[in-house]
């Protein structure tokens, strides 16, 4: 098994809840797609081609600020646990995650990782440069990717065209190749039915929506993953304001849907929330589904101090490291628990034992 | 039932007005030759441009594919050998050389998918090369030379000919 104890922070910093707006928002995760000049893109690549991005982007890498303490993992030598265990971490895309190390001469993918920044390599493009923060932070994110960004074209040539921008693999991130996603968690608009109103206003102001593990993944728990849409014709900066700016809408408005649900319904809304608490801390088996569920209201219970004492650092946790892959390589296995559920549920437990003894 | 002013063998069921000279003149078409003249025969919302546009790089002479992309069907890309079929069925592009290759054609994709073309962000300076111009309309410049023109073309192309004036004088302005 891999240790990714290794990585500073196991990449997991943004879990402490320190960021602005971490009540609602999550986390907010900024990528750049770069891709070498005069190299075939990820479906016409051999491997030799492969190799040399990998070479390339690791020297560079090296010499740039994040290099120094960082770890490297080549995803050929990683069985599929282990892919899947960076993949629920957010370090690495599902595509990387799910590729068999199967093409010929190697795949030459890699993530380069210094805490929960980094850039993985040979990718859809050859490079993808990435970070992620606590709550609501695009523009102390997007410095940081800039200076890498910065670091490593500076040695590695990248595609560029006067008028299209950074080239990619996919003409729809042409331009900038940025793509800013913020994890929202909107369970006020969900259960007051205006959620399907505001998703519909997102994508009229020319942002997108998805769950809460990127492209195609259904939304679970009330989280989605707002990203901008478009790449090409906006500068970086215009195309963080415009989320930003959007974002901040959509959390006021969560927060008077909340506002409503506590004046008109508190009684169906605190039975809803300790409801949601006492299945996590007593139930004796969980599924993935039914425990993000939970964990949604339990954080809306803890976010309008209906309940005390549970952090946002531990619900961020739990819901890293319910996940399959981290379930399978951290708790002990019990026995005849196929679905890992009677191991999931004794890890909600114990986490929020521990947090009812702090408060104690 | 009118027959089609082109071909003559089909029902005409587009008819385009157009002013030219203070001339108005009026053409029956039926779908296929209306598709050949490059007129548009449906309103688009491109709510979908790549799948839409994949697909369409399929019918050979689509009207929504645009550019040209059907005479660059069969061409390939020196670089890499990719062929807008092989965009068509992987959705991803060979190398970076298939964005001149196929400029045309990804210049009117980028177009709806995007709504511009024109890339307003970080401007890239590749190891060892001179400062790039911060202004892509700066005096003197390579690239912003060869932009103008491919505006140019397009303008003529289009007939849009005020535009054509306008950037023919930039040009000259430039030379």
């Amino acid at each position: 098994m891999i240790d990714l104890s290794l990585v500073p922070d196991g990449g997991l910093s943004w879990l402490d809840g320190s960021g602005p707006q971490a009540h609602i928002v999550l986390s907010t995760r900024i990528r750049l797609a770069r891709n070498v000049d005069r190299v075939a893109f990820a479906t016409r690549s051999g491997a030799g081609d492969r190799a040399r991005v990998l070479a390339l982007v690791d020297a560079a890498w090296r010499e740039s600020p994040l290099g120094r303490g960082s770890v490297r993992f080549l995803l050929d030598e990683l069985d599929s646990a282990d892919r899947l265990l960076l993949h629920e971490r957010h370090l690495i895309s599902r595509e990387l995650a799910e590729a068999p190390a199967a093409r010929e001469g190697g795949s030459g993918a890699a993530v380069l990782l210094s805490g929960s920044t980094g850039v993985m390599v040979n990718e859809e493009d050859h490079l993808r440069l990435q970070t992620l923060r606590s709550g609501l932070a695009l523009p102390q994110a997007y410095a940081e990717l800039e200076q890498l960004d910065a670091a490593l074209g500076g040695g590695v040539p990248f595609a560029f065209h006067p008028e299209f921008g950074y080239l990619t693999a996919c003409p729809t991130n042409a331009g900038t190749g940025l793509r800013a996603s913020v994890l929202i968690h909107l369970p006020g608009l969900v259960l007051t039915k205006e959620i399907a109103k505001v998703l519909q206003g997102l994508t009229q102001v020319g942002l997108t929506f998805r769950g809460l593990y990127g492209e195609g993944s259904e939304v679970v728990g009330n989280f989605f993953q707002l990203s901008n849409q478009t790449t090409l014709g906006k500068s970086e900066e215009e195309l963080l304001d415009h989320l930003g700016k959007i974002v901040r809408q959509v959390v006021a408005y969560e927060e008077q849907a909340r506002q409503v649900l506590l004046r008109d319904a508190p009684t169906i809304l605190a039975d809803k929330v300790w409801r949601a608490y006492g299945l996590l801390r007593y139930a004796r088996s969980l599924t993935f589904e039914e425990t993000m569920n939970l964990l949604s209201g339990v954080r809306l219970g803890a976010g309008l101090n209906l309940i005390a004492g549970v952090s946002v650092y531990t619900l961020n946790k739990l819901l890293i490291f319910t996940q399959p892959a981290h379930l399978a390589a951290f708790e002990p296995p019990v026995p005849g628990d196929t679905e890992a559920g009677a191991a999931r549920a004794a890890y909600v437990r114990r986490l929020l034992d521990e947090e009812a003894a702090r408060g104690a | 039932m009118s027959l089609c002013d082109n071909c003559g063998e089909r029902e005409a069921v587009i008819h385009l007005t157009q002013i030219v000279d203070n001339t108005v003149t009026t053409l029956h078409l039926c779908e296929a030759c209306a598709a050949e003249k490059g007129v548009d025969t449906v309103a688009q919302v491109a709510k979908y441009p790549l799948g839409d546009f994949l697909a369409s790089l399929g019918e050979g002479a689509a009207p929504g594919a645009g550019g040209g992309a059907a005479a660059l069907a069969g061409a390939a890309c020196p670089q890499c050998g990719a062929t807008l079929l092989d965009f068509r069925q992987t959705g991803r592009l060979g190398c970076a050389a298939c964005y001149v290759t196929f400029e045309g054609p990804l210049r009117d994709l980028l177009r709806r998918v995007h709504g511009n073309t024109q890339h307003r962000g970080e401007r890239y300076r590749a190891p060892g090369a001179a400062e790039a111009p911060a202004d892509p309309g700066a005096a003197g410049s390579a690239p912003a030379l060869g932009a103008l023109k491919d505006q140019l073309r397009r303008a003529v192309e289009t007939e849009d000919f005020e535009e054509a004036a306008r950037l023919r004088d930039a040009i000259r302005g430039l030379e």
